[in-house]
């Protein structure tokens, strides 16, 4: 995706709220951020600040109150669903805490799975996508056969296989324990170096936000 | 990306073979029942067009008697043809010995109407064999078949495409075998006529013509016989859409996550419909294939007895060998089709109207809030109420079976508040935290069971209902024969000649002798029977009046009045003393009205001298004779030496009952098999609807496992509780269905057959259907419970591992 | 007439004009009475039915003019036929098939019709003294005077959908014995039947067409025909003229077909207008079509050439209508034509057996 200079993920002046009960919560106000091509950003937060709102809004899968946010570009506020659900398949991954693999579908499958709904099957890449992950052995099983550190593997497999220019992971490795949440981590970083691809990955866990290039902090629905 | 993403929908069904099983089969039930009773409806249907179709009748004006004749000479024939009318005849009679029955259709090919013969008559070179005795006789291959080895008929030849249970003779043929010389009982009038003809009123007044048969008239008699058929089959059919129901709603549920992954991932909503709803008409189409199948072979297997049922109460001839019509197979396909359309909508559209966001968690995917639960109440209650209207104000049979449609709907959706109701206050009554849990836990779990109870409550109430008024007509038909029939022997005496001789002959060795002689004509615009009763004892001690006053009979002989059968007096909407047209043109007053059960005729009643000075060409070879039961075999021995009489002309009362009660158990065969088929529906969808929840209900057990709860003791008591809802689904149904019951009788019955039947109640009967539910659910239970307790320990542990 | 129970009935019935095509009369004759040579005709017996023969006709034609001179054909036949041999037997169980075959000709076009009977019923049959030849409403019934011969004088009705008769006829000459005395040869092989004639009638009545009444008057001729296998094996049909010439003199004519061209068999009578008959020896005659015409698919000869040196007869033969065509049974063209050349005159020409 050819954009120059232009920034990967823009996002200006967007808030947010929720209805909850007879209250109205403001999650996020009036938030501002942009993410160049090849740029890791860690957004950071406690619970309940709004971070996985925010990455819901950057993947379209939800749509801001007001403000602004473009994707490669193109701006999402107007967009349609059909065009959102484009977006999310040729231009967006998503990697989820809760891996939400296919359970009915083979490892192969589930990592060939987005790459091949966008068009982009190589089966070359994927094949050294498995091998880098260490998911090689693993192809004919199903995921509820796997353990949790090889599921998110899949997972990120299946983001990577289709090359999207924007990652957007929402704790990756919350559903680990450290010392495999670690190593899926590192394997993620060397892989989205290898694509050139942006990141935009949510974490509660200062450690692991300071090896991305940038960290940015939500508190109060506000960007700090 | 279809390709893609419809592969990952559909390895759902590979990852979840039992629940595609369950699907296919429940979809693949209800279509084969309703496409059964389709198959057959459309086989009898098609028996009736066939036999309407002989010479065109269904196309060709005709004439007949007029004036309360019984046929036309054979010269009339002659007159006409003579004076220019282009007009072929026709003698109809129906042949029987020695227990054989069969439709004789005499014809003339010489003046048949062109192309009107059956197919196969044409290719045959064989008109001189045709014509001269002892003939031929064409009939469908089923029919000649039956007729194997029978004495007196002419060689038969199978020919296709002829409708069954009739013989096509040359006319002179037939008039021998029908002892109808010289007879013809209609004319038919050819399309082509010459361009003068003198009227019909100069050269035949004693003619009448009549418009074609539009529809035949059993296709008439019998449409109630099929739509009873018809109802039986769309209540099985709705009883297996609540298996689809819940199977595609489970589907649905357990791929929540699946959808919100695919549409993060890219695929639109629109497509994931697209693609979901193309998934349901796939299954569906497969299932109603399957269900067509299994269809047709239900069909085959009951329309041996259908037609049974058709010949005995009807005279309905219909061919016991199935045809695929295409009419029924692809009804059936669209039936399911549909079928699976309604049932997959509501999951659809909730998918279509979710937000991407909403809880992938799987749901209980029927998960019924007391918002659902009043709902449904409201509705119930409505239906009532439309229940309560179709009763008071709506009539005939479509009435009925409105009031019977809104009855069992509207019960079945009361179901889960009852059973809540009723589970609730027992929760209340419980000691001890197992027992309260296991309340709790059964009303929690009702929302899952109820489409299943639901369907249950069905099948036991059609059963119920079914049953009761099965029984009630046995014990009413019985007792009604018993005082029906109370003369010993009846004789038929082969001509007229005869029958003097024989009424000389008997007179003074019986108690007495009663002439059934009878007229058939029109009366009141549908076709009835006149008969003449002697004066004698044994009419007012034997035939039970329905209305009537003691001088009835009196009347009668007098020759003052008329008595007309149940399902003619309702029919026409008659009360006594209103004229009764008799064909030819006389009238009789109405003085009582007589129960009649099993007669699709109108029949009226006159004294027989009346008869005969009405009618002097009536029949007069039938006589019903009284004596000493000990002497009827002594007397039957005679007429065969005296007068060689056949034995077939010959039958006493003990033979008529027989022949009656066959007839008779034979009719409600095929509703007694279809009850069965229901039930085992209403089974499978308990078993279904329990595997599935089998699946789902592991957290919930888990925790009480963990506190020290045995595996084997929690599967006892999830049998214990499908027992249990059986029982009170059961003790609902028996209310239901003895107002089904009560509708059958007193509105179906009377829309349908013309009869009011006195219900009587069989608490036996449910007893052991009540046994037959709690089986049923104990089967589709065993199975679940068995895996519970088999079930590793590790699974349930995962229930705590995963944070759900 | 539906053509399937054409078929059946065609399969059935072997009339002259029936299914089994018109070779079929060369069936063998089992048990049916045979024409032998030398038997004397006596009427009025044999103008009644002879049941113990196969077949049999009562066959009338007549060219007929209306008051403006427009030329009009009818025909007016009736043929038996016994289905089995030996007893005729009664009732609807007779052996004796009866059809009729009506028709009525002008330049604007053919009309027919077609009635089926079986003897027995009273529907169909025929009495010699006092004559009536009848099926359905069809009459051809005698008013001849006491000791007259019964054909002397006739009245004839028919009727079909579009069309109606009914005309009195008187003969003003003999009746014509064909052959040897009636016998009449068909084929080189034997085959025979017994044929005779009354040919000299004069008619008047009344044509009902869809444009009104129409009185007409004209001439007619009568053939009568018994026989139980008139047809040689190999012999598919014929062509068959019976010529009212302008002098008062009459010629039947006719030629049976074999399977292969050359080898028909050709006869006919020289009738003289006080009506003294000669047979015609086989070679006497020339007969030649000249034009067809396409007919209900068929090639049909509509004009021919007929030639009697020994007479000096040589005379063009012309179609009042080339689609006299009768679809009947077994359908065959029979219709009015026109004589021009030698001896001018009117006659009727049948045609059988074109496939």
């Amino acid at each position: 995706m050819e954009q120059g200079r232009a920034m990967l993920l823009k996002v200006e002046q967007v808030e947010k709220s929720y209805q909850s009960g007879a209250a109205r919560v403001a999650v996020l106000r009036g938030i501002d951020l942009a993410l160049a091509a090849g740029e890791t950003v860690a957004l950071t937060g406690e619970s309940g600040s709004g971070k996985s709102t925010c990455l819901h809004l950057c993947a379209g899968l939800d749509r801001a109150d007001a403000g602004r946010i473009a994707v490669a570009g193109q701006d999402l506020s107007g967009a349609s669903d059909a065009t959102l659900a484009r977006l999310r398949r040729d231009t967006v991954g998503l990697v989820f805490q809760q891996f939400n693999l296919i359970p009915s579908l083979t490892v192969a499958a589930n990592l060939a799975f987005q790459a091949r709904l966008s068009g982009r099957h190589d089966a070359d890449w994927a094949a050294r996508l498995a091998d880098r992950l260490g998911l090689s052995a693993l192809l004919d099983r199903y995921p509820e056969q796997l353990s949790g550190g090889q599921q998110q593997r899949v997972a990120i497999g299946r983001t990577l296989a289709a090359r999207p220019a924007l990652i957007l992971a929402d704790e990756p490795t919350g559903n680990l324990d450290e010392a495999t949440g670690d190593s899926v981590l590192d394997l993620m970083l060397e892989l989205v170096a290898e694509t050139g691809a942006g990141l935009l990955m949510v974490t509660h866990s200062t450690r692991l936000a300071a090896r991305l290039n940038r960290q940015v902090h939500l508190r109060g629905g506000r960007l700090a | 990306m279809w390709r893609v993403a419809l592969s990952a929908l559909l390895s759902h069904w590979r990852r979840h073979p039992l629940q595609l099983a369950t699907l296919l089969l429940g979809l693949a039930l209800a279509t084969a029942l309703w496409s059964g009773v389709q198959a057959i409806n459309a086989e009898a249907r098609a028996s009736y067009a066939r036999a309407a179709q002989v010479l065109d009748q269904d196309r060709l004006d005709s004439l007949v008697p007029a004036r309360g004749l019984t046929h036309i000479g054979q010269d009339v024939f002659v007159t006409l043809r003579r004076a220019g009318w282009q007009v072929t005849p026709v003698l109809e009679g129906q042949w029987s010995r020695a227990g054989n029955s069969v439709l004789v259709y005499g014809l003339d090919p010489f003046t048949a109407p062109a192309g009107s013969l059956p197919d196969a008559m044409q290719g045959e070179g064989r008109i001189a064999d045709f014509i001269a005795p002892p003939g031929l006789a064409y009939a469908a291959p089923q029919t000649v078949e039956a007729l194997q080895g029978v004495a007196g008929l002419p060689p038969l030849v199978a020919t296709r495409g002829m409708a069954p249970g009739m013989l096509f003779t040359d006319i002179g043929i037939a008039q021998t075998l029908l002892r109808a010389e010289g007879r013809i009982s209609r004319l038919l009038i050819l399309p082509d006529q010459p361009l003068t003809r003198p009227a019909l009123t100069d050269i035949a007044p004693a003619l009448e013509r009549r418009a074609p048969l539009q529809q035949a008239d059993t296709a008439q008699l019998t449409g109630s016989f099929h739509l009873n058929l018809t109802a039986f089959g769309f209540l099985s059919f709705a009883v297996g859409l609540f298996i689809v129901h819940s199977a595609i709603g489970l589907a649905f549920e357990q791929r929540r996550a699946m959808f919100r992954t695919l549409r993060a991932l890219g695929v639109p909503l629109r497509v994931l419909v697209g693609l979901l709803a193309a998934e349901v008409m796939l299954l569906a189409l497969a299932a109603g294939l399957v269900g067509v199948a299994l269809g047709y072979a239900i069909a085959a297997a009951l329309l041996p007895d259908v037609a049974a049922t058709l010949r005995g109460l009807y005279g309905a001839s219909v061919s016991g060998s199935l045809a695929l019509r295409p009419a029924w197979w692809l009804g059936g396909l669209a039936m399911a089709l549909a079928g699976a359309g309604v049932a997959g909508g509501q999951s659809l559209w909730r998918l279509w109207s979710l937000p991407l966001l909403a809880p992938a968690q799987p749901t209980a995917w029927a998960r019924a809030s007391a918002r659902a639960l009043r709902w449904q109440g409201a509705a119930a209650g409505a239906l009532a109420v439309i229940a309560v209207l179709a009763g008071v104000y709506g009539s005939g049979i479509v009435g009925g079976f409105l009031l019977l449609g809104a009855l069992l709907i509207s019960a079945a959706l009361a179901l889960p508040g009852l059973l809540a109701l009723m589970l609730g206050g027992a929760a209340r009554l419980a000691r001890g935290p197992l027992a309260q849990w296991f309340w709790a836990d059964t009303r929690q779990q009702l929302p899952g069971l109820s489409l299943a109870l639901m369907a249950l409550l069905l099948a036991l109430s059609a059963n119920i209902g079914v049953g009761t008024m099965v029984s009630s007509f046995r014990l009413t038909f019985t007792a009604w024969l018993d005082q029906r029939l109370p003369s010993e022997l009846y004789v038929t005496a082969r001509d007229m000649a005869e029958a003097q001789r024989l009424h000389a002959w008997l007179e003074p060795r019986s108690d007495a002798l009663l002439p059934i002689w009878k007229v058939e004509g029109t009366v009141l615009g549908g076709p009835a029977e006149v008969y003449g009763v002697a004066d004698h004892r044994t009419y007012p001690d034997n035939w039970p009046l329905i209305v009537g006053r003691d001088d009835v009979w009196q009347t009668l002989a007098r020759g003052q009045g008329a008595i007309v059968n149940e399902q003619l007096w309702r029919r026409a909407g008659l009360s006594l003393g209103d004229a009764i047209p008799l064909p030819g043109g006389a009238a009789r007053p109405l003085v009582g009205v007589y129960a009649d059960y099993g007669n699709p005729k109108g029949q009226v009643i006159i004294g027989v001298d009346d008869l005969t000075g009405l009618y002097p060409d009536v029949d007069r070879r039938r006589y019903a004779i009284r004596t000493d039961p000990a002497q009827v075999p002594g007397l039957k021995t005679a007429l065969v030496d005296e007068f060689g009489l056949p034995a077939d002309n010959m039958i006493d009362q003990g033979r008529v009952k027989e022949i009656s009660l066959m007839v008779f158990e034979r009719t409600f065969l095929v509703t007694g098999a279809l009850n069965v088929l229901t039930m085992g529906v209403a089974g499978f969808a308990m078993f279904t609807s329990l595997l599935t929840l089998s699946t789902m209900r592991l957290p919930q057990l888990a925790p009480v496992w963990a506190l020290g709860l045995t595996r084997a003791r929690l599967a006892r008591l999830e049998l214990g509780r499908a027992l249990l809802l059986a029982a009170l689904t059961m003790i609902v149904a028996v209310p239901v269905g003895l107002l089904l019951a009560w509708v059958l009788l007193a509105v179906v019955n009377v829309a349908a057959f013309g009869w009011k039947l006195p219900m009587h109640v069989f608490p036996t009967d449910w007893l052991w259907l009540g046994v037959l539910a709690l089986a049923a659910a104990g089967l589709a239970a065993a199975w679940p419970a068995w895996r519970l307790a088999r079930l590793s320990p590790t699974a349930l542990l995962k229930v705590f591992a995963d944070e759900r | 007439m539906n053509a399937r129970l054409l078929i059946l009935l065609g399969a059935l019935l072997p009339l002259p004009a029936l299914a089994q095509g018109f070779a079929g009369l060369g069936q063998t004759t089992n048990g049916y009475a045979l024409p032998e040579r030398g038997t004397a005709l006596h009427f009025p017996d044999d103008h009644g039915a002879h049941p113990d023969f196969r077949i049999e006709w009562w066959y009338l034609t007549a060219n007929l003019t209306g008051p403006d001179g427009t030329p009009y054909g009818i025909q007016w036949t009736l043929f038996r036929n016994a289905l089995a041999p030996g007893d005729p037997g009664t009732g609807w169980s007779t052996a004796q098939a009866w059809m009729g075959h009506a028709a009525l000709t002008d330049e604007t076009g053919h009309r027919s019709a077609m009635r089926l009977a079986r003897g027995g019923t009273g529907q169909a049959g025929v009495t010699a003294a006092p004559f009536t030849a009848w099926i359905d409403e069809w009459r051809m019934a005698g008013q001849a005077a006491q000791g007259d011969d019964p054909l002397s004088a006739l009245s004839l009705s028919a009727q079909g959908a579009d069309f109606a008769y009914d005309l009195d006829l008187s003969a003003d000459g003999p009746l014509v014995l064909h052959g040897d005395a009636g016998f009449s040869v068909k084929a080189e092989t034997g085959q025979a039947s017994y044929y005779y004639s009354q040919p000299f009638y004069r008619v008047s009545g009344t044509l009902t067409l869809p444009g009104g009444a129409v009185p007409v008057t004209g001439q007619a001729w009568l053939d009568r025909e018994w026989s139980s296998q008139p047809l040689a094996e190999g012999q598919d049909g014929w062509d068959w003229f019976s010529l009212h010439f302008e002098d008062g003199a009459k010629l039947m004519a006719f030629r049976l077909r074999g399977r292969d061209a050359g080898s028909a068999f050709r006869s006919g009578t020289w009738i003289a207008a006080d009506g003294s008959a000669t047979p015609l020896s086989p070679d006497a005659l020339d007969m030649e079509p000249l034009a067809e015409t396409r007919v209900a698919g068929r090639a049909i000869p509509t004009q021919w050439r007929l030639a009697l040196p020994a007479r000096g007869v040589d005379i063009t033969v012309q179609a009042l209508r080339d689609d006299a065509w009768m679809d009947t049974l077994v359908p065959y063209w029979e219709g009015p034509v026109r004589v021009t050349g030698s001896h001018p005159g009117t006659g009727y020409l049948e045609m059988t057996g074109y496939e």
